[in-house]
């Protein structure tokens, strides 16, 4: 009994050996056929690379990823001399070459001696599909995620088994989801038999959302007979289930749009609203307060990169005092001897208008400039079978909070006070020894660093060019009527309204109906109502 | 007070009738050229660029001795987006200045609105824009792309290459985008796309919230064919779209977008990063490597006195059109309208594309077509081209109306809108 377990033993080890010398030799050419291949990416077309692409992916060796991950990037070059390929990176004016394999840091070389490998969207998405399978045993669970959602999206079934093998290893949960419902995309794609397809077929319907509604329609297109109702019933719950996000999904754009609306209305609110001044450079206010955003970051990525994150912070404060100033300037040297002259006060601010965006052309020029997102502002979140980004949350948040502290400066601080006491009547304000000049240079002040500051969250979503303005006065002017001159729970209200009304609209009408069928629809709801949908009572009506 | 002002007034005459004189005198030593760009307004933003070009071709010519042993000298007129006013200042540039030929014109509806001043004054102008075609005037010549040079190539190359079954037409709401995607439209039954899988969607000039529209391409994407989504977004709308692509996480690897109006110029306000693999079909690329492009982008940065100043497809169609005025002035020995009318049909010179461009009897000129890719540098590379040049077609084969007829501006058929089934000019579009 002894005896035969010490020959079993040793029977192991020389096995154990033999495998291992052969490992270790087949190591040697694997690395120098590893390194051919690497340098045969160079040279060809696209098809021809993509060959490449997947012959490396066969040998399931991991080293080749960085070279994969560099190549789908652009990063990977071809030196002319010698067809080696190396991964690069920028180095002053020359190129430092990396190790496609080990990862080495091989010197530098001047740009002209590289070539660049081309890859194009299809060379991307086989890169991907490698990537996938090289690195779902990754010991990091986010590297796993991501390599299941690849194989999801890409089902084949060769995937088959090593996704049955990765599946009874893997421990984290949302990773398990993602790769059953892989396994299941890829039964789907096999000629596995009717009934594990039945099965796979109610998991992708569990899971929902739009990449199952995707692999269910393709997957009907070559169904079998009897497995064809499964897939119709599958693919209309899950329609269902989303017609119900969809209506949540309008809701939340609306409160987008509205919130948009809102933060380029709300200054206009106070100058129109409170003030009753018909400002047309209020839509360069917030242009102003845009370009601010711009400079500011432009001086934060030449001196100060590390603190890129922060470029909005800094931004706000400062394009509330440029364009409040600018708006003081505006108030004392124009608008103050045009009181009481609507007309006039129209026509002089919308020379001023013009004034400041030819300004703007001349000194920044004509075309767009870059306003970065910061990290926290970009892409996006699922919440249920809803896509929500990043930059429109954080707008929603930051108009509620700029109404917010708008509405607590206005019925909670002393200069609120004088401001309501001045508008509602002047001549008793002035007796009671109020200076309404400067209230009213004050006010006008705070409603055109309002529109500053909401120009460094428009920065975010739109262009930033001397047009900017343009784009948001008429729909200012529209929130503020529509709300109610003058109150600005009325504004807040009016935006939201308008925003979601717009959304509902926009998928049955289109973007260009939809926007005339809300204008038609304030305009008979102003003829029912003049004074908009909070209007204002009191002595300042009539004034 | 008022004799003060009728004072000034006459001053104000007295310089203005010297400055009159003094201009009528130069213009016998300089040939005069009008250059008709907006420097203000919404299409400033990509007119004021070619304005510099013009200017910057007219002072490299100088330096070369001229046309015809004269200067050149250049008329800059600003018509401010308005379209109307390019037509005021069109007649003002021919019949006050004088000038020999006008560069000009960006939208099609300012190129609409200054016809009927070059016909009725009976004087020239290159338009240096890709449009919707469907036209051919005895007075202008095309230098931009038709739809045969860039937007059935793009179709082509996604259905070849990209395998893509279901497409999306996005485009601004005017007659550029509404042309290019009926036909387009047309094009894609004919290679038996059902009409459930081409999506027609438009939206206003300079839209900024594009998250409906994004989502809905997305769930058209979701239907287990591959998509594409085929861009006429016009202008300043495209930076917020592409924004809220990057931001959805529409990738170019699942639903590619192919746009006909996102230049380099464009891409300058953006962070290419989330947009790699996206695609763009023009007939020139700033990343174009060839001795003569490399010298256009030196000189223009020089003249820009700005080392990150890009450089686009109008620009070139700009160069082209420009030196090809030049060759067909030489030829005729005179800058006569219809001396130069008849003598720019057939005049070849070198684009920035490593090849010839030909002015043919249409008044359109052949052109490569280049497929690119966004790079994170914000420029892009060439991914396809077709194999040599393509000859500008003005009326489309696939629209019912126009695949009858042609344009040949040469004695003694000189028609715009030749009918060959009926054998008569006229029809459409005279």
């Amino acid at each position: 009994m002894h005896a035969r377990l010490i020959h079993r033993f040793l029977q192991c080890l020389l096995v154990a050996f033999c495998v291992m010398v052969t490992m270790l030799a087949t190591d040697l050419r694997a690395a120098d056929d590893l390194r051919a291949m690497v340098n045969a990416l160079g040279g060809g077309n696209f098809q021809q690379s993509q060959k490449q692409v997947e012959a490396l992916a066969k040998t399931g060796d991991p080293k080749i990823v960085p070279a994969l991950e560099a190549l789908s990037e652009g990063d990977l070059y071809q030196r002319k001399t010698d067809g080696t390929v190396f991964i690069v990176k920028p180095a002053g004016s020359n190129f430092m070459l990396i190790d496609a394999l080990t990862g080495d840091t091989a010197g530098e070389e001047a740009k002209a001696a590289l070539e660049k490998i081309k890859v194009n969207n299809g060379l991307r998405r086989t890169i991907r599909a490698a990537l996938g399978g090289l690195t779902l045993m990754s010991p990091e669970t986010g590297v796993r995620l991501q390599a299941a959602n690849t194989i999801l999206r890409t089902p084949s079934a060769d995937a088959l088994d090593g996704l049955d093998t990765v599946l009874a290893a893997e421990t984290d949960g949302a990773v398990r989801a993602v790769l059953e419902k892989a396994r299941a995309a890829s039964v789907l794609v096999s000629d596995l038999p009717v009934d594990e397809k039945k099965a796979a077929v109610a998991t992708v319907v569990e899971t929902g959302g739009r990449d199952s509604l995707s692999l269910l329609s393709s997957a009907l297109a070559t169904a079998d007979e009897s497995l064809r109702p499964d897939i119709e019933a599958g693919i209309k719950q899950i329609e269902d289930r989303q017609a119900l996000w969809a209506a949540g999904q309008n809701i939340w754009y609306g409160l987008s749009l509205g919130s948009v609306l809102l933060l380029a209305a709300i200054g206009l609110a106070i100058t129109f609203g409170v003030m009753g001044i018909i400002n047309m450079a209020h839509g360069e206010m917030v242009m102003l307060g845009a370009y601010t955003t711009f400079v500011v970051q432009q001086i934060i990525r030449t001196s100060f990169p590390g603190l890129f994150d922060w470029s909005l912070a800094i931004a706000l404060p400062l394009a509330f005092i440029v364009t409040g100033v600018v708006g003081l300037a505006i108030e004392r040297g124009i608008i103050r001897f045009l009181y009481g002259r609507p007309l006039e006060t129209l026509l002089a601010t919308w020379g001023v208008s013009l004034i400041l965006q030819q300004a703007v052309r001349s000194i920044f020029g004509p075309t767009n400039q870059e306003v970065g997102n910061p990290s926290w502002m970009s892409g996006a979140f699922d919440l249920g079978g809803m896509t929500i980004t990043w930059n429109r949350m954080w707008i929603i948040v930051f108009s509620l909070a700029v109404f917010a502290f708008l509405l607590f400066l206005l019925k909670k601080t002393p200069m609120g006070l004088q401001m309501r006491a001045v508008t509602q009547n002047r001549r008793m304000a002035s007796s009671m020894g109020i200076k309404t000049p400067w209230v009213d240079a004050l006010t006008f002040a705070l409603g055109s660093g309002i529109a500053g500051i909401a120009g460094v969250a428009l920065s975010q979503i739109d262009n930033v060019s001397p047009n900017l303005g343009q784009g948001y006065i008429i729909d200012s002017f529209i929130v503020v009527v529509f709300g109610g001159v003058g109150n600005l729970w009325g504004t807040l209200v009016g935006a939201f309204t308008l925003g979601i009304l717009n959304k509902f609209l926009e998928p049955y009408a289109g973007a260009v109906l939809g926007k005339i069928l809300v204008l038609v629809l304030i305009i008979l709801f102003i003829q029912k109502r003049p004074r908009g949908l909070f209007a204002l009572k009191g002595r300042a009506v009539e004034a | 007070m008022s004799i003060k002002r009728r004072a000034t007034g006459a001053l104000l005459a007295a310089i203005l009738s010297t400055t009159a004189f003094h201009g009528a005198f130069a213009a016998d030593d300089t040939i005069k050229v009008g250059i008709l760009h907006s420097l203000s307004g919404t299409m400033a933003i990509s007119e004021t660029t070619l304005k510099d070009a013009m200017l910057m071709l007219i002072e490299e010519q100088n330096k070369k001795g001229g046309l015809l042993g004269k200067k050149l000298e250049a008329v800059v007129v600003d018509p401010a987006s308005d379209w109307p006013l390019f037509a005021e200042k069109a007649r003002e540039l021919v019949s006050v200045d004088k000038v020999s030929a006008v560069f000009g014109c960006w939208t099609s509806v300012s190129r609409k609105s200054v016809l009927p001043v070059f016909e009725e004054l009976n004087s020239i102008l290159f338009y240096p824009v890709q449009y919707e075609g469907e036209e051919s005037q005895r007075n202008v010549f095309y230098t931009g792309a038709a739809p045969n040079q860039q937007a059935i190539p793009a179709v082509d190359y996604l259905m070849a290459n990209e395998g893509v079954e279901r497409w999306v037409l996005a485009g601004t709401d005017y007659v550029y985008p509404r042309t290019t995607n009926k036909i387009l439209e047309a094009y894609l039954k004919s290679k038996g796309v059902a009409a459930e899988d081409i999506m027609i969607n438009y939206t206003p000039f300079g839209h900024s919230d594009w998250q409906t529209i994004v989502s809905d391409i997305k769930k058209f994407g979701s239907a287990g064919k591959k998509t594409a989504v085929v861009s006429t977004i016009n202008g300043d709308a495209n930076v917020p779209f592409y924004k809220e692509l990057g931001n959805q996480g529409v990738k170019a690897e699942d639903i590619p977008v192919v746009a006909f109006s996102v230049g380099e110029e464009e891409l300058a306000g953006l962070d290419t990063g989330p947009l790699v693999g996206h695609l763009a079909a023009w007939n020139y690329f700033q990343s174009v490597d060839n001795p003569a492009n490399a010298e256009f982008i030196k000189t223009w940065q020089a003249f820009t006195k700005n080392d990150k100043r890009v450089t686009n497809d109008p620009m070139e169609a700009h160069y082209i059109g420009f030196n090809m005025w030049l060759k067909a002035v030489e030829k005729a020995g005179t800058t006569d309208t219809d001396a130069v009318l008849d003598a720019m049909i057939g005049v070849s010179v070198p684009n920035l594309s490593g090849g010839y461009s030909t002015m043919m009897p249409n008044h359109h000129i052949t052109k490569p077509v280049l497929i690119g890719e966004i790079q994170t540098d914000g420029q892009f590379e060439t991914v396809w081209e077709t194999p040599g040049l393509v000859v500008g077609d003005e009326w489309s084969d696939f629209l019912p109306d126009s695949k009858d007829l042609i344009a040949d501006w040469r004695k003694p058929m000189e028609c715009g809108n030749f009918n060959v089934a009926t054998g008569k000019c006229g029809g459409k579009g005279s």
